[in-house]
């Protein structure tokens, strides 16, 4: 079925959207210096990442499809936003955000990154559909850039956003990937651990011993000199 | 349909699988009476030792079914992964009982200890006998969880930068070993029949072997380079092995143990499977090469790391990176014999380590610290504990009579066999590692002994290292013929 969609074929085009639409929220979230707008962004990029998972749902005619959509929407364009929102006022976290690279050099190397992962997928994946192609390209992309946002940020609270972004290229990719069996449980599995793990325990643990969510504090009892 | 799936799920291997669940969720519910009666702890070694006694039938009981896969492989890591983790239980009977007494775990601590011990076992279980990529991913990624709990749970504020850091390393492992199954599982597609049935068993580990002749090779390289690297980092495989040491270090001693041993041995069996499928298509990328860069990498790393480490436990995290790397190299190098001897040493120092954690946990508890500087004079002060430990060491060492020697031996033998050149640096690993070894021997055990700042171990404490040395001695002196025969046809039914 995919090798007959192309440009100008409305489902080809659509899901072309959709996921480039989450690729450029992710370079809104490498971008964004105030806390609650990451926040903000990081529900903004579940609300299309349901979008895509929905479309892709009604595209192969895989129903299963609109549940992993459901949860993407539900967890993590409502539940998580709110919960983090509400971590932010009640711990009160700064609102602005340190990191360790500047806008620029950060958008330079996002831009870099997605160079990459299409010079590394398209390549490698011709016998498959372009929709497939592009699909992995975008969602690699997205992973990579959670991955820079991880390592560019101080922040306990941001550097798990970008985690989260990061899954948000995973259920992307599996979304993409035509009759790939036990997406939907898959992503179940990934959100329950995230949000049992994430929520239960870090950042109340964090605060209550550093007074603060800024990770470098975690620095201090490093292993180099032990 | 479903009736056969209860069949599966009913049988022994449903049942190594199926226990420790239902044992996590009753642990879990357990009333906070009864954990401050003891009975929590009980619960948890009754359940441990009959997950052990349902794996022990795995060997007669092997088949591939829709949801579960018990091959030779999977039957012998599943044993020794219950094996490990009963004894572990045993050992933390009176492990607990001094840190609840010495205050630094309460009832609702060790409720939580206890269960999140079980959930980590059904993880590990579950990914050694799944019969399906995503579900040994989400058991990983449940068993990652679980055990990065359990370090945080002493609630110091380097038990909360060890468990960050190992949630944010295997996170990241994992991701990429995520992105990398939907690859896998992209590239086998073509070697299916069409529908359902086909895309089901596109994702199987019994059938992906056979078919990888006829996947596609670029995407199969493309998936191994992902699978690499993501389950790399749980086997603590340079350069992703920075949450090793300080989730040993920092975590509760028992899970030292398991960690040690088990989570690395589930990683190492993803990537010895992923080696089948790769080894099976001509075309791909030949996947040795890349397992035995890895593991000589973290051989080395680890073994000039040793030299500069103060913490005890820190120290023998860092010697279970080495022991690490010495497997993969072994796996990377092929053959039924490197794979025999790969497959012995991965045995051998799961039991080993798992002894010398119980030991050096108690020996910390003894002297109220971790640092080399004020454990000393084991011997002449705790003559059990302190021979006990300096057999442990011995045995990590690679030194006859413990069987480490026979297989570290056989893989630096294969090693100028098959790739003269690399036995060069595997060899200076493994005299660099054992030096550091024994020097911190001395220092341990022989001299004056350093003040003691808390209980003496009980000989209960210690019996489990010496189940664990007795074994490891066997089978390095006398390797029973049946054992060998089984190590050959595990590593046998191995491309």
């Amino acid at each position: 079925m995919d090798s007959r969609l192309g440009y100008g074929v409305l489902s080809y085009d659509l899901a072309h959207l959709l996921g480039a639409a989450v690729l450029v929220l992710s370079f809104v979230l490498l971008y964004q210096r105030r806390m609650g707008a990451v926040i903000n962004t990081y529900a903004a990029q579940a609300w299309v990442l349901a979008a895509a998972a929905a479309w892709q749902g009604w595209s192969q005619g895989a129903p299963h499809l609109y549940v992993t959509a459901l949860i993407a929407l539900g967890a993590k364009g409502v539940a998580i936003p709110l919960a983090l929102h509400n971590i932010v006022r009640r711990l009160r976290i700064h609102r602005s955000i340190d990191t360790a690279l500047g806008v620029f050099p950060s958008m330079a190397l996002g831009v870099g990154l997605v160079a990459l992962s299409i010079m590394v997928v398209l390549p490698t994946t011709l016998s498959r559909g372009a929709l497939t192609r592009e699909d992995l390209a975008l969602a690699l992309s997205v992973v990579l850039m959670g991955l820079l946002m991880m390592i560019t940020r101080r922040s306990a609270l941001t550097q798990v956003i970008g985690f989260m972004s990061l899954e948000n290229g995973l259920i992307l990719a599996a979304v993409g990937v035509a009759g790939m069996p036990l997406v939907v449980e898959l992503s179940v599995a990934v959100l329950v651990l995230l949000a049992f793990v994430v929520f239960g325990v870090f950042f109340f643990r964090i605060r209550e011993r550093f007074d603060s969510l800024d990770v470098s504090h975690l620095d201090r009892v490093g292993g180099a000199h032990r | 349909m479903s009736a056969h799936l209860l069949a599966e799920l009913l049988s022994p291997a449903g049942a190594v699988v199926l226990l420790p669940i239902l044992a996590a969720v009753l642990l879990a519910l357990l009333p906070m009476a009864a954990v401050a009666a003891g009975v929590a702890a009980w619960v948890n070694i009754a359940a441990a030792t009959a997950t052990f006694g349902a794996a022990c039938l795995l060997p007669w009981e092997q088949h591939a079914g829709t949801l579960l896969l018990v091959d030779g492989l999977a039957a012998h890591m599943a044993i020794l992964t219950a094996f490990v983790a009963m004894t572990t239980s045993w050992f933390s009977l009176p492990y607990v009982a001094v840190e609840a007494a010495a205050g630094r775990l309460d009832v609702r601590r060790l409720r939580q200890y206890h269960a999140l011990f079980q959930a980590f076992l059904a993880g590990m279980l579950m990914a050694l006998l799944s019969n399906n990529l995503g579900v040994t991913w989400v058991a990983v990624e449940a068993a990652t969880m679980a055990a990065v709990l359990v370090v945080g749970l002493p609630r110091t504020a380097e038990a909360v930068e060890a468990s960050w850091k190992y949630f944010i390393l295997c996170g990241v492992g994992i991701s990429l070993a995520f992105f990398g199954t939907i690859i896998l599982y992209l590239a086998a597609l073509p070697a299916f029949a069409a529908g359902p049935e086909g895309a089901m068993a596109a994702m199987s580990w019994s059938a992906l072997p056979a078919a990888a002749g006829h996947a596609t090779a670029p995407l199969l390289n493309l998936a191994f380079v992902f699978l690499l690297i993501g389950y790399g980092t749980k086997a603590g495989l340079a350069p992703l092995h920075a949450w090793m040491p300080d989730a040993h270090a920092e975590g509760p001693t028992p899970v030292s143990a398991v960690l040690s041993g088990s989570i690395l041995n589930v990683a190492l069996f993803v990537i010895l499977r992923l080696r089948g499928v790769m080894a099976a298509n001509p075309e791909a990328l030949a996947p040795g090469p890349p397992i035995m860069a890895l593991g000589l990498l973290s051989l080395l790393l680890a073994a000039f790391s040793l030299w500069r480490r103060r913490d005890a436990k820190r120290f023998f995290a860092f010697s279970t990176i080495e022991q690490s790397g010495v497997a993969a190299f072994a796996f990377g190098l092929g053959g039924p014999l490197a794979t025999f001897a790969g497959l012995l040493h991965l045995t051998l120092h799961t039991l080993i380590k798992a002894a010398v954690f119980q030991c050096i946990g108690r020996a910390c508890q003894l002297k109220g610290s971790q640092l080399f500087a004020d454990i000393g004079g084991l011997v002449a002060s705790h003559r059990a504990l302190g021979l006990t430990l300096a057999a442990g060491i011995v045995a990590v060492a690679g030194l006859p009579p413990f069987g480490l020697f026979t297989s570290e031996f056989m893989i630096v033998t294969n090693a100028i066999h098959l790739r003269p050149l690399l036995a060069l640096p595997l060899g200076l690993g493994l005299v660099v590692g054992a030096w550091a070894l024994a020097w911190r021997l001395i220092g341990l055990c022989t001299g004056e002994p350093t003040p003691d700042r808390g209980p003496a171990p009980s000989l209960a404490a210690l019996a489990p290292a010496w189940l664990h040395l007795a074994v490891v001695a066997v089978l390095g002196l006398a390797m029973p013929a049946s054992l060998v025969a089984w190590f050959a046809a595990v590593a046998g039914g191995l491309r």
